[in-house]
């Protein structure tokens, strides 16, 4: 589904991404791991399209075509979707309005109808119970006021509503106490089909005691160094990054 | 030595030229009065304070004659009583309790109006074409539009006065509007007074052409219990300036002045806002927004005094802006006059452009840029129209920006 060659990346002169290979197929979940300051995040952001960045050696194809050509919202409607750390508050625009508007933009760029407002109705109660979201939140402003929980719940929630082909969750985590992990990752399971894809980005194991995952990448230095079935995360949590660093060095 | 003669051409004698003195019956000495003050005036210039960011050039430089016969009226409201007044003339009213034009009444009845000595209210009195005089002493059954329309190359002035006693409502929208092709300058003065436990709700609409210059002045007086709000629109027009005067003389008055105004190209837009808290107990809020395209200009000036012995005043007063243009601009200058120390008031401004990562946020969810950036300017500026209660003003409005700017709600 996605291919990354030899992937590097700039940001502000500084080169973050350093020769990056990863290959996802349909119905797979990766999950990347590492320190902090390896390049996850930039990962994610580069994957989004955010125009930060610049892109020095490699290519990235998405179902045959190529990635990079494409601004951020053609790849949204081409079926990608980020989950962001930090989702962002937006005063005055509805949930539900932005929502409308994003599927239909969708829909609109693959040639379909837009949604009725009864089915778009019933799909929004549908999967705000996906996630145990509060029907109220799906109506409030995007994010304004959500604790930490809430924002990552509505992530998910717009991720079930979109219904993308490779959803990226990027430290999606960070910041949850272990209900709210749970209830995330259930929703991330329900979601997965042998038609679409995820890239679960974390720092810590615990999320993959949820989502169980296909393979675990640990990206260390702008590369990954280390590729494994689910059992690495867990040699990753006893004995720390360190022991990758040694293992690469010697 | 050479004697150096500069001879300092009068604008406002040039712009009195094209006018007829009023033929309303308004008090003769105040006449007299305000004609002498004209005489030994100019037009303000930014040296002036109120005036600081003000340029009066587009006024100065435009030559007024004459009217065109031909308007297209614009209906909002299906349901309210409409006036209609054409290049400042009455061209059609809908009779309702406690109505009537300044142009039918004696100076008896006409005795309580007045003008200060400002410029533009002191011109706008003696050559007063009409105006409305409602005097509600019973809550009507339907709220009252007036319609200002204009079109040609005139100057209106039309003066207002509007009355509400006790424990009356209204509801009031004022519109003022053009043809394309128009260069008016409309000079419209209202005075408000909202007696005693009145409600008295205004909305403002400025959609005139993209060359006329609008001046206009509220004057309100609030006494005890009373409730005001005005919601002012500005939404298109070359020059716009909207003062706005409230004195509140009544304990436990309620004050709220919301605005919102959306400018592009060459256009400016400034709102003055001055609340004179004279007694305790009462509210003030202020909220207005702005957004300002290519290079429009924006001026804010919100000021808010609270006497000495008006205790427990809550006054809070905010204006944002956002700015879509590198070319765009706005001055915006609060000023609190706080003599009582038992009071809540807070004022804050704040101009910046687009949240650059709510727009990304936007668009990795499919939304196209231009489609993200109306989304977040709408719901900025949608924040103060939803305080208009209207739903058919409000609609109305919704309808503008979408015709000017393409914005959805």
């Amino acid at each position: 589904m996605i291919k990354i060659k030899n992937l590097h990346a700039n940001i502000e002169g500084k080169e973050i991404l350093k020769g990056l290979d990863l290959e996802v197929n349909a119905g797979e979940v990766h999950a990347i791991m590492g320190p902090n300051g390896a390049g996850k995040s930039t990962l994610a952001s580069i994957l989004a399209g955010r125009e930060e960045y610049e892109i020095t050696a490699g290519s990235i194809t998405f179902d045959g075509i190529d990635l990079l050509e494409l601004s951020t919202e053609e790849r949204a409607r081409e079926g990608l979707f980020l989950a962001f750390q930090y989702p962002v508050e937006i005063p005055g625009v509805s949930n539900i309005n932005f929502l409308r508007t994003a599927l239909n933009e969708i829909r609109e760029y693959k040639g379909q109808e837009p949604i009725s407002a009864k089915d778009f109705m019933q799909m929004v109660r549908d999967k705000s119970a996906l996630v145990e979201l509060d029907s109220k939140l799906a109506n409030r402003s995007v994010n304004e006021g959500f604790s930490g929980g809430e924002k990552k719940r509505n992530e998910i929630f717009q991720m079930a509503m979109l219904d993308p082909k490779l959803a990226i969750l990027d430290e999606t985590d960070s910041g949850l106490d272990i209900d709210a992990l749970r209830i995330v990752a259930n929703g991330v399971n329900k979601l997965k089909t042998p038609h679409n894809a995820s890239i679960v980005i974390t720092h810590y194991q615990r999320l993959l005691d949820y989502i169980v995952p296909d393979f675990v990448h640990v990206l260390y230095d702008g590369k990954i160094v280390k590729t494994g079935p689910k059992e690495l995360a867990l040699t990753l949590e006893e004995k720390g990054y360190d022991w990758i660093k040694e293992s690469i060095l010697s | 030595m050479q004697e150096v003669n500069t001879i300092h051409e009068n604008k406002l004698d040039k712009l009195r030229e094209s006018l007829s003195k009023t033929s309303i019956a308004f008090n003769k000495n105040l006449l007299v009065e305000l004609g002498d003050f004209l005489e030994n005036s100019d037009l303000p210039t930014t040296k002036q304070e109120s005036w600081k960011y003000t340029r009066l050039t587009k006024l100065s430089n435009t030559t007024f004659s004459g009217f065109n016969e031909k308007s297209t009226l614009l209906a909002v409201h299906e349901k309210a009583y409409k006036i209609v007044f054409e290049n400042g003339k009455l061209r059609s009213k809908e009779a309702f309790e406690g109505l009537n034009t300044l142009t039918e009444l004696s100076s008896t009845q006409l005795s309580e109006i007045h003008a200060s000595h400002e410029v533009f209210d002191a011109l706008n009195l003696c050559y007063a074409e009409d105006g409305v005089f409602i005097e509600i002493s019973k809550t009507l059954d339907r709220p009252i539009e007036i319609l200002h329309l204009s079109n040609g190359n005139k100057i209106n002035n039309l003066r207002h006065f509007i009355r509400l006693k006790s424990n009356t409502e209204a509801n009031i929208t004022m519109i003022f509007c053009s043809e394309k092709e128009s260069k008016n300058f409309s000079n419209c003065v209202t005075e408000f007074h909202v007696e005693q436990g009145a409600h008295l709700s205004v909305t403002k609409i400025q959609i005139e052409s993209g060359q006329d210059i609008h001046l206009s002045k509220e004057k309100v007086i609030q006494h005890r219990d009373s409730n005001f709000t005005l919601n002012t629109v500005t939404l298109d027009g070359l020059f716009v300036r909207n003062e706005v005067e409230v004195a509140v003389e009544g304990v436990y008055a309620e004050t709220n002045l919301n605005g919102v105004y959306v400018a592009n190209q060459q256009q400016f837009v400034d709102n003055h806002t001055t609340i004179d808290h004279k007694v305790a107990h009462c509210l003030s809020n202020e909220l207005y927004k702005g957004v300002l395209f290519d290079k429009a200009t924006g001026v804010f000036n919100g000021k808010v005094f609270v006497r000495k012995d008006a205790q427990k005043i809550n006054a809070f007063q905010s204006n944002a802006n956002i700015i879509m243009s590198q070319d765009a601009s706005v001055n915006a200058k609060p000023e609190l006059e706080i003599y009582a120390d038992d009071v809540k008031c807070s004022h804050g401004s704040t101009t910046g452009q687009l949240d650059e990562e709510a727009v990304f946020y936007l668009r990795s969810r499919g939304l196209s840029d231009k489609a993200a950036r109306n989304l977040l300017v709408s719901a900025f500026v949608g924040q103060v129209l939803e305080k208009i209660e209207n739903t058919e003003i409000l609609d109305f409005v919704y309808g503008k920006l979408n015709e000017r700017f393409g914005w959805e709600y």
